[in-house]
């Protein structure tokens, strides 16, 4: 179809004014990691990128965040995919009381929810652990709707009861029928899911910070006091690693379940 | 026998269990999620809202929730927070929007398609600790275009960054994540436009401005407005980036209420953190229950294809 000159125009000037908004702080970013700083060097330099490897805190930070959405992701795979197979073949009159509760966390930012699970956290870390780890299990409470929204899509879409029939009269088990049968089956929502966890838990940082766990945002903030330019590099380098991300998942039809958060 | 019934519940919606299915044991498979939704979500949650009705000694009392509520700090706070959302929505809805619009007339399935798609989910999730260093890179004391400015045009905003860290540039700040938001909450919306209106529309005389303004708008206007109240929710729940920003704990609810939960003087003051999480829930509410009224006018249209 041709366009005529004045939808044309609009088009660029729209794309251009967005772009401009959007691109600009990327490449300040880049400009200012790279910028000199103290009295050695001129003009361009890559110390503040070289730096990063320096910094005392952020590996430990970033290897335990990754184990942390190790954790959501096996808490999703175990115990919600399973629990949400389950209602929709064996308790279909549960379905719409757990359809609310998934959908609960957006109806609570995080900052409240923080607010209602400081008391629990401060037992945890007497009792059990003071590791940053154990907050998975928030986590992995706030990325359910995302989770609820690509899965019980993904359960619509395939006829359960025929399989979850089929392979039981061929003798296979509950468990069977869930993990090896429906599961697989449903591959792409879980992914999609999956990606959600990694995303956010390594970008949270309101409930980390006022809980006063070491996760990475948290030390990427406590680099940024003292070090701009490194916190800068750093902050691109994730950005750029979660592109990467992005990149590596080849699912198709991922940017309508990521942020797809339709409660109606 | 059983066979036969199987069949009846062979339907995608799974409304209809056989008897065999539902015997009572079946409540025991949702047990532990249960347990465990019930001790990090439920349990919060119930904390907060019956929390916010008992003083700190854990009594039964409205003092500090009234307190608030007639707080000229509280209330100042609480303006600013709506203000911010508010603006940040309805300028990253329509910027958002028209960059959704551009997308569409392009090719569909293109690189510029795919590249702004991806780049979207990437960024619509890039608030916080990160985006404010971008900002500040940007605009801030020694940025890329404050330093740019202070060599060519000394006597702009844009030469001294003041402006940064108050409620301009939390907006500006804010509005960074709500466009790429909004790109992926109304390009499916776009998507679904049927062409034959168009033709419609053409075919009987219409001109371009005729199509938008009679039909186009009437009926992209529910799933604009739902679309913009998501971003509404999504940056009245936003707390890094301005905690990262601006070090004033008063000037929004979010960094009131960690003031009041981790005051470093010592003050910590759960019960108040809990009465201003009530009224930040309260409205969270009401307006996704106006986003679920809309959506349900929306999917008339929407999904019937």
């Amino acid at each position: 179809m041709k366009q005529s000159m004045g939808v044309r125009l609009w088009r660029w000037t729209i794309i251009s004014v967005v772009a401009l908004y959007l691109l600009v702080p990327l490449y300040a970013m880049f400009d200012f990691s790279t910028k000199p700083f103290g009295f050695a060097d001129k003009g361009r330099t890559f110390r503040a990128w070289k730096m990063i490897t320096e910094q005392p805190d952020l590996w430990p930070a970033i290897s335990r965040s990754l184990i942390t959405a190790a954790i959501v992701m096996a808490l999703i795979l175990f115990l919600i995919v399973p629990t949400a197979i389950w209602v929709h073949l064996k308790l279909p009159v549960l379905r719409r009381p757990f359809e609310l509760l998934c959908l609960l966390p957006l109806a609570i930012p995080a900052i409240v929810i923080v607010v209602g699970i400081a008391p629990l956290y401060r037992w945890i870390s007497i009792n059990i652990s003071e590791s940053p780890i154990t907050l998975a299990g928030v986590y992995s409470m706030l990325i359910l709707p995302y989770t609820y929204r690509s899965l019980s899509a993904a359960l619509d879409a395939v006829d359960i009861h025929t399989l979850a029939e089929a392979a039981t009269t061929l003798g296979a088990t509950i468990t069977r029928v869930i993990f090896g049968i429906i599961m697989p089956t449903i591959k792409t929502g879980i992914v999609n899911g999956s990606f959600i966890a990694i995303a956010l838990v390594l970008g949270e940082y309101t409930i980390s910070n006022i809980l006063n766990f070491k996760t990475f945002q948290v030390v990427i903030a406590q680099i940024g006091r003292t070090n701009g330019n490194v916190a800068v590099a750093v902050s691109l380098a994730s950005l750029l690693f979660v592109i990467f991300l992005l990149l590596i998942i080849p699912t198709k039809k991922r940017q309508g379940t990521v942020l797809d958060v339709d409660v109606a | 026998m059983t066979q036969l019934q199987y069949k009846g519940t062979g339907s995608a919606t799974g409304r209809t269990g056989s008897r065999y299915w539902r015997s009572k044991s079946a409540y025991l498979g949702v047990l532990p999620f249960l347990l465990f939704s019930g001790l990090f979500l439920l349990y919060p949650t119930w904390n907060v809202v019956s929390g916010a009705f008992k003083d700190n000694y854990g009594k039964f009392s409205s003092k500090v929730l009234l307190e608030v509520f007639n707080s000229s700090v509280a209330r100042h706070a609480f303006a600013n927070s709506l203000e911010i959302s508010a603006k940040t929505a309805i300028v990253g809805a329509i910027l958002g929007g028209l960059f959704a619009w551009a997308i569409v007339t392009g090719k569909p399935g293109g690189v510029f398609y795919k590249i702004s798609v991806a780049l979207s989910s990437v960024l619509a999730q890039f608030g916080g600790v990160m985006l404010t260093f971008a900002f500040l890179a940007t605009f801030g004391f020694n940025g890329l275009v404050s330093t740019l400015a202070v060599k060519y045009l000394p006597n702009t905003f844009l030469a001294d960054s003041t402006w940064l860290y108050g409620k301009t540039g939390l907006s500006v700040l804010y509005t960074f994540f709500q466009i790429p938001l909004m790109v992926l909450v109304f390009l499916p919306t776009l998507e679904n436009l049927k062409p034959q209106w168009r033709e419609a529309s053409d075919a009987l005389g219409g001109k371009a401005y005729e199509y938008w303004l009679r039909i186009g708008i009437p009926i992209l206007t529910p799933s604009f407005a739902g679309a913009a109240l998501l971003l509404f929710v999504n940056s009245f729940s936003a707390y890094a980036t301005a905690n990262t920003l601006i070090n004033l704990s008063d000037f929004l609810t979010p960094l009131e209420i960690a003031t009041a939960l981790t005051s470093e003087t010592g003050g910590s003051n759960p019960a108040e953190a809990k009465s201003l999480s009530l009224f930040m829930v309260i409205v969270v509410v009401i307006v996704m229950g106006l986003y679920a009224l809309l959506r349900k006018k929306v999917s008339k249209w929407e999904q019937k294809r």
